[in-house]
């Protein structure tokens, strides 16, 4: 970098330069997280407490994300296996000591803070996955596919006892996509795709009755309108009763008269297409698709492998993150509890999501400058 | 590690790693694709399919239920009234657990009885689960703070604040004013089905139920927006209902009271006609009923109890009852008889104590077994001769008895303004043949002239007949209702009463001749009422009594003891009347069931209600018997 860490930076790029921090990153998280803070006002009921809160999350995420991004990438390869033995921990510490919340024991209650230690195990996954390819040959050989295999069984099968399926189907995911980053070969991933579906069945017998309840009425919600159905069936009334252009902000029918639950955490996306309409729907996917493209951009500039495979499955877990969402809320996928990036409100995905474009930064600012 | 690091392909795994982000981008690519493709086809393709959805959602249309328009009688005191009442109300569809554990926990707070959760269970079960069913009426202030506080633990519980309405009069007016109930199907069949969304009771009887529609109004609506758990959050549109008319009617309350009460214990009934117009000034049937007891749904052991009561409280003696008129139809058979012209008034006739008709043995009995010796009309009238009437009846003829009592409007309905009215019989060869199947026997020409076999008149014909004489043939149709009176404004649009056809005699002096023989049944010391009607006269009274036989008495047999025969088979009681003579203000008719005596029994009661009218108008004292013009004119 041309600025040395003493010299006092002159603009505001350089200054941004200086405490490494990309630009357009940057700018795509915070219209986005601003966007959010606008629309949770809204799906609220014009809270003024959930907003401040949520800005808050949104100022912790942004420094979380500012301080990682000054960490040397080579650190978080070092690091990631004892961040993962942490994450394993913690997980255990909740299932005997967490919180019930809606019968299930998520939440560790740290006094101070109270937060999902699965969040941990959802980022440092794929981290710990890369790290180890790091010095692997890859493609994969099937020993390194296991041992990959092994360090995202552990953490799923904790999430799984809490029990939070959705969690679970994330970290397989984070880790899934190191993998395929990895070069998991196009034979394997396909063996495993059959594998998954033919053990479907037996997932099936061992999913709770709720769980069962949301895949039956993601199957048919007319099934039952007023039960379990009824989150998806008025959610689906709120973002076609947008249409094109929306009902416009504040004026959402759906959510301010408490027809649509959850309304600002995992439907908060329906709120949105309800009074913004298509418009606001391919905005929002707009800023969420640059977002994944810098992330793969930096992946594909990044200049090893831990780096390369880090940045691109945090890009692409973001993606699914969001997609899963809006695919739920809009009625294509079963619903599970998983938010919409940078706009539900709730802390520790905010901060866990910035957090992880910290590390997406500082692969990029730290960067050597060499032809390769 | 380092052994492995340094077996790396740099390149290789540079290009393979492109290849993967080439093919993750193009999944991007599609998943995107799929996401924009469902959110285009839910608010593009199915968009008017989902706002619908959502104004449904979010919008609801009220009925706003009329105000029922109120009923006052003469002098303005209310004789059916609306008063706030507070009811507890569940929505089955929007209670969080079963209706059954809901009334379970409301139980602790409010007090639910047995009667409460039937008439729930009863009519939830005609009501479409979004609406409200009531399960507790008129709840108490303490108990609508106590629910109020509690109202989070009840989604789907409401307090309805509604009116409920009350009878003031209670039983002494029951079946003139009648009483709304719980609207049924069968009520819906007869009425505009729309005017009913909302409303939960219809008139059922008397004023209730023949004014129902004007009382009624018409319900307005209103729009609300509702949230989830359906409760109105506020008010986007609204029509205003159209309440109900206030009804006036002839009616005098006070009056009533006294009729009802002159019965003293017996039963039977009165009817009190202004003469001149029509109105019904009182109209009693005792035993009355509670009519409070109907409004919110009367418990089964209440309806049995009413039912099975021997007395027949819920039976409307003044216009259902058809009792024979006896000796009270002489005066209207005598007035045939002269206007046919087959008799003298003047001549006097022998009565003996009884008739026999040729070819038969048969003894037509006087009530007086010794007889009447020789007597004219009008003391046949004043002392209600048998004997007398049988020999006119015999002269006049059974078409012509059917011609002039169908003239006073026997054997028809008066078409007053109440429900449920009986026509009574007049009896003509016609009518035997079409019911009987039989020709007309000359003795039944005999029994009929007195108001005896056939014939059957209700109290309400009987007041209308009597007013006819007082009015010289010129009486208007009995109605109840004055006038009607607008909610809003309290302007009165008066009731414009129906002259009846006149009844024209060939000879005015017809009219005098029996007004003034039925002036003698009071005020002649011979008089049948005069010992008991008679005395210290306040005002000028024309009347005539009537006991109708019940069963027939054995033939040659003395009539026994009045005490000594059963109740059930004992005479009923009649007298009509009206007053005072030369400016009649009152037409009445009594009847006692079972009382005996018409002049003993009915006819202080007549009296009582007659002067207790007259003394309440304002220019009483120049209607009385000893009223003098020139003292008047000294006095003032």
């Amino acid at each position: 970098m041309s600025t040395t860490a003493h010299e006092r930076p002159a603009t505001l790029s350089a200054w941004l330069a200086h405490w490494r921090i990309d630009v357009q990153l940057f700018a795509a998280l915070l219209c986005c997280a601003l966007l959010g803070l606008f629309v949770l006002y809204s799906a609220s009921g014009r809270s003024e407490d959930v907003v401040i809160d949520q800005a808050v999350r949104v100022g912790i995420g942004l420094f979380a994300m500012i301080a990682l991004a000054q960490v040397p990438p080579h650190w978080y390869r070092v690091a990631a296996p004892w961040v993962y033995i942490l994450g394993v921990i913690l997980l255990v510490a909740t299932l005997v000591l967490g919180d019930a919340a809606m019968g299930a024991k998520r939440w560790l209650d740290f006094g101070v803070v109270r937060f999902q230690p699965s969040e941990i195990s959802k980022l440092v996954v794929p981290l710990t996955i890369a790290a180890y390819f790091h010095h692997r040959s890859l493609p994969p050989k099937l020993t390194d596919i296991l041992v990959a295999g092994v360090i995202m069984a552990i953490p799923v099968a904790l999430v799984v006892r809490q029990p939070d399926l959705g969690t679970a189907l994330l970290i397989i995911a984070g880790g899934g996509f190191a993998l395929f980053f990895a070069g998991l070969r196009w034979r394997i991933i396909l063996l495993l795709l059959v594998l998954a579906a033919a053990a479907a069945p037996l997932v099936w017998f061992n999913l709770h009755d709720y769980q069962q309840q949301r895949v039956l009425t993601f199957l048919n919600p007319a099934r039952d309108p007023l039960g379990a159905g009824y989150h998806i069936t008025q959610s689906k009334i709120a973002i076609g009763s947008g249409g094109v252009f929306g009902k416009g902000w504040l004026n959402g029918s759906q959510a301010h008269l408490d027809f649509l639950p959850e309304s600002d955490t995992d439907f908060v996306f329906a709120v949105y297409a309800e009074e913004t309409g298509l418009f606001g729907v391919l905005g929002l996917m707009a800023i969420y698709g640059f977002i994944v493209a810098r992330g793969l951009f930096i992946a594909i500039k990044s200049q090893d492998t831990f780096q390369r495979l880090t940045a691109a499955s945090l890009s692409l877990t973001f993606f699914f993150y969001a997609f899963v969402n809006m695919g739920m809320v809009a009625g294509l996928l079963p619903v599970v509890g998983v938010p919409l990036p940078l706009i539900s409100f709730g802390g520790t995905s905010m901060v866990m999501l910035l957090a992880s474009f910290g590390i997406l930064m500082s692969i990029h600012t730290h960067r050597k400058l060499l032809a390769t | 590690m380092a052994a492995d690091d340094a077996i790396k392909n740099h390149a290789a795994e540079r290009r393979l790693f492109l290849i993967r982000t080439v093919a993750a981008s193009l999944l991007l690519l599609i998943l995107i694709g799929m996401l924009i493709a469902r959110v285009v086809y839910l608010q593009v393709y199915k968009h008017g399919y989902y706002e619908t959805r959502s104004q449904d959602n979010r919008m609801r249309v009220e009925v706003v239920p009329p105000v029922r328009g109120l009923i006052y009688d003469r002098h303005g005191n209310l004789l059916a009234n609306n008063e706030p009442a507070y009811r507890l109300e569940i929505v089955p569809e929007q209670v969080s657990d079963s209706v059954k554990s809901t009334i379970a926990r409301l139980s602790k707070i409010v007090n639910i009885s047995e009667a409460d959760k039937q008439r729930f269970y009863s009519r939830e079960k005609q009501t479409p689960s979004f609406r409200g069913t009531p399960i507790r009426l008129s709840l108490t202030q303490s108990e609508v703070a106590r629910f109020e506080v509690n109202r989070d633990r009840f989604p789907g519980v409401d307090i309805r604040a509604g009116l409920t309405r009350n009878y003031p009069l209670g039983k002494y007016a029951s079946h003139l004013v009648g009483y709304v109930g719980g609207i049924t199907e069968s009520d819906l069949a007869d009425v505009n089905k729309k005017r009913y969304r909302g409303s939960s009771h219809i008139g059922k009887a008397g004023v209730e139920l023949s004014y129902e529609s004007r009382l009624h109004g018409y319900p307005g609506s209103r729009v609300v927006e509702t949230n989830a758990a359906g409760r109105a959050l506020r008010q986007l549109d609204m029509h205003p209902a159209t309440a109900g008319d206030s009804i006036v009617l002839t009616l005098d309350s006070a009056l009533q009271k006294v009729a009802y009460n002159a019965l003293g214990d017996q039963d039977g009934a009165v009817v009190a006609l202004n003469p001149n117009t029509g109105g019904v000034l009182a109209m009693v049937s005792k035993p009355g009923y509670n009519p409070d007891l109907f409004v919110d749904g009367i418990s089964h052991a209440n309806y049995t109890r009413l039912l099975n009561n021997p007395h027949k409280p819920l039976y409307n003696r003044a216009l259902q009852g058809q009792y024979p008129p006896g000796s009270t139809v002489k005066p209207f058979m005598a007035i045939g008889a002269l206007e046919t012209g087959v008799i003298d008034p003047n001549k006097k006739v022998w009565c003996p104590g009884y008739i026999t008709l040729p070819g038969s043995n048969h003894r037509y009995r006087d009530w007086k077994r010794s007889g009447q010796g020789w007597i004219d009309l009008t003391q046949a009238i004043e002392r209600s001769s048998d004997v007398y009437f049988y020999k006119l009846g015999m002269k006049l003829g059974i078409d012509n008895i059917y011609r002039y009592g169908s003239m006073f409007g026997f054997g028809q309905k008066t078409g007053i303004d109440l429900p449920r009215e009986n026509a009574g019989i007049m009896p003509s060869r016609e009518w035997k043949h079409g019911n009987r199947h039989l020709p007309w026997y000359p003795g039944e020409t005999l029994i009929t002239v007195i108001g005896q076999g056939f014939m059957t008149a209700t109290p309400l014909q009987l007041a209308q007949a009597v007013s006819e004489i007082a009015e010289r043939g010129h009486a208007y149709k009995p109605h109840v209702l004055k006038a009607w009176k607008d909610p809003q404004t309290h302007t009165t649009t008066d009731y414009k009463p129906k002259a009846l056809p006149p009844i024209e005699l060939k000879d005015k002096r017809h009219w005098d001749i029996v007004i003034n023989a039925m002036k003698g049944v009071v005020d002649n010391p011979h008089g049948t009422a005069h010992y008991y009607v008679g005395q210290h006269l306040k005002y000028p009274i024309a009347g005539k009594s009537g006991s109708a036989q019940v069963a027939g008495l054995p033939q040659n047999e003395v009539a026994p003891d009045l005490d000594s025969i059963p109740h059930r088979l004992r005479e009923h009681a009649l007298f009509i009347a009206f007053a005072p003579i030369q400016h009649p203000k009152i037409a009445i008719a009594v009847l006692v069931e079972h009382g005996g005596g018409g002049s003993s029994v009915a006819g202080p009661i007549a009296r009582r209600v007659i002067d207790s009218y007259l003394d309440s108008l304002p220019d009483s004292k120049t209607l009385q018997v000893n009223y003098s013009g020139n003292k008047s004119k000294t006095d003032s």
